[in-house]
């Protein structure tokens, strides 16, 4: 029961990051909120138990891509113009 | 019910990318976009092996209980490490394409310049 609680909390955590990531003007701010949604897609990953994924998605999803984001966004510019 | 919780959440996010794949006219945004159908195709592989009050498949001083299923988790690391590579080549991309046309808007690289 309190898995599936927490479950609950986690996916709704991970969608509504992923919403702020497509609607942020700011692009640093998308990107965290991406990284937001990753990290808690890798909690998801070991509470469906597969710690492997997990290891691999917080490693390389929330930190290797967060920092290649922010590479490119440095080397380009940094809001979004509507 | 709560089973099939995961998946909605797949949806949502499959969605939300292919939202920001078709509306969102900034390069690094579309890219954001394109990372998030690849975190729900993730979740979706790891769902697909995932049973109600199973364990995890190593055997190091496993209880005895039903494992999940390995097999999508190989599938899904490979796809991460894939992903990671696609995402790099086409942030690379898209700085060149900064530096050559000073916009990173997708509606005004269009036109050619020599």
């Amino acid at each position: 029961m309190i898995e599936e609680i927490i479950q609950i909390v986690v996916l709704s955590i991970i969608v509504i990051a992923g919403i702020m990531a497509i609607s942020f003007k700011d692009l640093l701010a998308a990107v965290i909120s991406f990284t937001a949604a990753s990290l808690l897609l890798s909690l998801e990953f070991y509470i469906l138990q597969a710690p492997d994924v997990a290891i691999a998605e917080a490693g390389i999803g929330a930190a290797l891509t967060t920092a290649i984001f922010i590479l490119a966004i440095k080397g380009t510019v940094r809001r979004e113009e509507s | 019910m709560i089973g099939n919780l995961p998946y909605a959440a797949c949806a949502a996010l499959i969605i939300l990318g292919i939202y920001a794949l078709m509306f969102k006219r900034n390069l690094i945004k579309i890219v954001i976009g394109l990372n998030l159908i690849e975190c729900g195709v993730n979740l979706f592989l790891i769902t697909l092996g995932y049973k109600s009050g199973s364990v995890a498949p190593i055997y190091t001083m496993a209880e005895k209980k039903e494992m999940v299923l390995p097999t999508p988790q190989a599938l899904t690391l490979t796809s991460i490490v894939i992903g990671l590579a696609t995402t790099a080549l086409i942030l690379s991309f898209a700085v060149l394409i900064y530096k050559h046309y000073n916009t990173v808007d997708a509606s005004k690289v269009r036109r050619l310049r020599g």
